[in-house]
């Protein structure tokens, strides 16, 4: 029981993670119809910048907890955002409109430059930065297993509900978010009605990447490692997060994360930690294989 | 989805605008190139790049201004020419088949030039590898049009289907040869049949999966495939039960044919048995595209829709394209295995799939003679410059998206048309 309750702690903590970053992978799929590849590796880019900024933070001498992790916040947001802008405008945009494969095969292109550009200027080895937020609660011990809820979860999960909440509130209630939604729906008609789409499409992959930017930093503060590679892997379970949601629904994306999040977590502690990797995977291909559309998602019917 | 203005920038208008890329570029810049930390004692600490960073702005800002004028000067230069008419398409082919016989015919006489130059044969053939494992994705990628992200799997499941075969049962080469092809094909199938209903990008991402998966598995499952460890001293292939190995072991070639015995002629034999390989895979996948399901790969690719209306079974057809791009990985494996002796994991990860797919998209998806172009290249270039090995994915990455962008259907995208309608009274 209390190992059920602590996996269920660590399933939360990674599925909000998964679940940010997928919202970044379905935004951008609802509104040009492509798989962003490149966004595991805008993650990983945001992490780097945290690692950045918190060694920096520490040189200047702040030593509040909360203003240091406010600041970084902001910074990895800013800059992340700006590699989201860039990466569509340089990859994707030239391809708006040619064929399906070629976006595609252009954000692998991408992600691949990506991953190498921070190995080739920050290094290959792994960034360990001095904990953040080290301590923890014990709730319960039950025979001789403490279940812990460190600081560092509960921040995940809080800034995750927030941001999840204000998000909601910019795609459903403000006049971006309609004109977000419309885009969505069609670009042509959007574009007639007088919004400039080019400007939505751009916004959306830097809301995208800030996104991105604050599950960096979180995973940053929370494993307090950092390498080039970690994008890779963390960006395919995010993509899975999305499809098994319903790629194109944002409940969709966050649900999708907590289930990935929560097997991960299971599998890894009862079954084996080697083939959690494995399980993920195989997740993803059985629901592309049995439910295309996801759990909310609405089917997709292909047009002449 | 915008409207340009059409006449020429003013200078301010220049700079202003090279001036804008300057600052994102900078923006970009600032946290990759101008900062970086170094652990120094186990604590890490920033150090600042700034005349790297400064270096890296300038270039965009003056590259932008020359992209800018070079692109003008082009669409000038375009508008003004009275429109040429195309190279009639029969000399492009003609072209083509020369070169291709010539380079044919360079690759079968290369090893009598450097006989006793063990580097150059052992590069020539692992550009032969890349070739045959390009000409093997571009039926899934080039003609089917399915992007496979995890090709690299069949390469793996070829390499590991020798290596247990030959260590543990002791089978020989061209005995296992078939025998891989047929299982990798199997495993195309396996991978295939359930996901193939899948539109374009799900099933790329089902394909990496899949790789990752098996490479997973041949990395745990150390009972089965010896895990990170690999699978060592697989035997090296043999002709008509002979061996290349030194005079003693009653089967060496060179003992039973009565000439000296030189440890190159392996690697020459192992060089003649993949250009052999890649020959019989290329002439395969031509006399394929002439048959009806060649046609129809490329058919399917063009428009899925347009195919179902017109009858075609469109999830056996891209069957049939994964199946023997597999087989095709499938050998490329086995013989990789048996020229390296010893695999692992370690060869079979996503980045491989990666340069595989690059290969066939920088070639030209769909263009046989861009395969061979891109993998000389992309084997050749970092084999010629060893410190620019740490830079190799950078540019592979770079590359891929340049050229997406600047031709969405790879350089030698030039793709015959396999009929030609010609009309009653005009010459073909």
């Amino acid at each position: 029981m209390a190992q059920a309750i602590q996996q269920l702690i660590n399933g939360l903590t990674l599925g909000a993670v998964y679940g940010l970053i997928a919202i970044g992978y379905t935004m951008v799929y609802g509104i040009i119809g492509m798989i962003n590849f490149a966004h595991g590796d805008v993650y990983m880019v945001s992490a780097f910048i945290a690692v950045t900024s918190f060694t920096l933070m520490a040189a200047f001498g702040v030593s509040s907890v909360p203003v240091a992790l406010l600041a970084v916040l902001v910074v990895a947001i800013l800059f992340t955002s700006v590699y989201g802008w860039a990466i569509e405008r340089i990859a994707y945009r030239p391809l708006r409109g040619s064929n399906r494969l070629a976006p595609l095969i252009s954000a692998i292109g991408m992600s691949i430059f990506l991953q190498n550009m921070v190995q080739v200027t920050q290094g290959a080895r792994v960034k360990p930065i001095t904990p953040i937020l080290p301590d923890g609660i014990d709730l319960f011990t039950e025979g001789n297993f403490t279940v812990r809820l460190f600081h560092t979860q509960v921040l995940i999960i809080v800034v995750t509900v927030a941001l999840m909440a204000g998000f909601t509130y910019l795609i459903t209630r403000t006049s971006f978010g309609r004109q977000q939604r419309a885009c969505e729906q069609d670009r042509t008609v959007t574009l007639i009605l007088g919004y400039n789409v080019d400007r939505i499409i751009s916004l959306t992959f830097m809301i995208g990447a800030s996104l991105a930017a604050v599950a960096g930093v979180m995973v940053t503060v929370y494993y307090g490692v950092v390498d080039f590679f970690i994008g890779f892997v963390v960006g395919i379970k995010a993509f899975t997060a999305a499809v098994l949601g319903g790629v194109g629904s944002l409940p969709g994306a966050m649900l999708g994360g907590l289930i990935i999040g929560m097997i991960e977590a299971f599998w890894a502690s009862y079954l084996s930690a080697e083939y959690k990797d494995v399980a993920s995977f195989a997740i993803l291909i059985l629901v592309l294989m049995f439910r295309p559309s996801g759990l909310l998602g609405r089917p997709e019917v292909e047009k002449v | 989805m915008q409207v340009q203005a059409h006449h020429a920038q003013t200078p301010t208008e220049r700079l202003k605008d090279a001036g804008a890329v300057a600052f994102i570029a900078l923006l970009l810049g600032i946290p990759m190139l101008g900062l970086t930390t170094i652990d120094q004692g186990g604590a890490l600490r920033v150090i600042t790049r700034w005349p790297s960073l400064a270096l890296f702005v300038g270039i965009c800002f003056g590259g932008r201004i020359v992209l800018q004028l070079a692109k003008e000067t082009l669409a000038r230069r375009r508008a003004n020419r009275p429109a040429k008419a195309k190279a009639s398409e029969m000399s492009a082919n003609r072209l083509q088949s020369i070169i291709g016989w010539g380079g044919a015919g360079v690759a079968a006489a290369l090893p009598l030039f450097f006989s006793d130059n063990r580097y150059v044969v052992d590069t020539a053939t692992t550009v032969l590898i890349y070739v045959m494992l390009g000409w093997g994705l571009n039926v899934v990628v080039g003609l089917a049009g399915l992007l496979d992200l995890g090709y690299v799997a069949f390469y793996a499941v070829g390499a590991y289907t020798y290596g247990l075969l030959s260590t543990e049962l002791g089978w020989g080469f061209w005995q296992a040869l078939p025998v891989a092809g047929a299982i990798t094909a199997g495993f195309g199938l396996l991978l295939g049949w359930p996901t193939l209903r899948l539109r374009g990008d799900y099933l790329a991402i089902v394909t990496l999966g899949f790789g990752e998966i098996i490479r997973l598995i041949l990395v745990n499952w150390t009972n089965f495939s010896g895990g990170p460890n690999g699978i060592s001293s697989i035997p090296r292939p043999g002709l008509f039960g002979f061996t290349f190995t030194p005079p003693g072991s009653g089967t060496s070639i060179a003992e039973a044919f009565g000439f000296a015995y030189a440890p190159t002629q392996r690697i020459i034999f192992l060089y003649y048995v993949i250009l052999g390989l890649a020959l019989l895979t290329n002439l395969f996948v031509r006399s394929m595209r002439k048959l009806p399901t060649g046609r129809a790969w490329e058919a399917v690719r063009e428009d899925e829709i347009a195919c179902k209306a017109m009858g075609i079974n469109v999830t056996r057809i891209k069957l049939s394209a994964f199946a023997i791009g597999a087989m095709l990985g499938g050998f490329a494996g086995v013989f990789f295995a048996a020229r390296q002796g010893f695999i692992s994991p370690e060869s079979f990860t996503f980045s491989e799939s990666a340069i595989i797919l690059a290969i066939v998209v920088l070639g030209g998806m769909g263009s046989q003679m861009g395969v061979v172009l891109a993998s000389l290249v992309l084997v050749l270039l970092p084999e010629l410059g060893r410190d620019f090995a740490e830079y190799r994915m950078l540019l592979f990455g770079a590359a891929m998206v340049l050229i997406m962008v600047w031709r969405p259907g790879g350089i030698l995208s030039h793709r015959a048309p396999t009929l030609v309608y010609v009309a009653p009274g005009e010459k073909a």
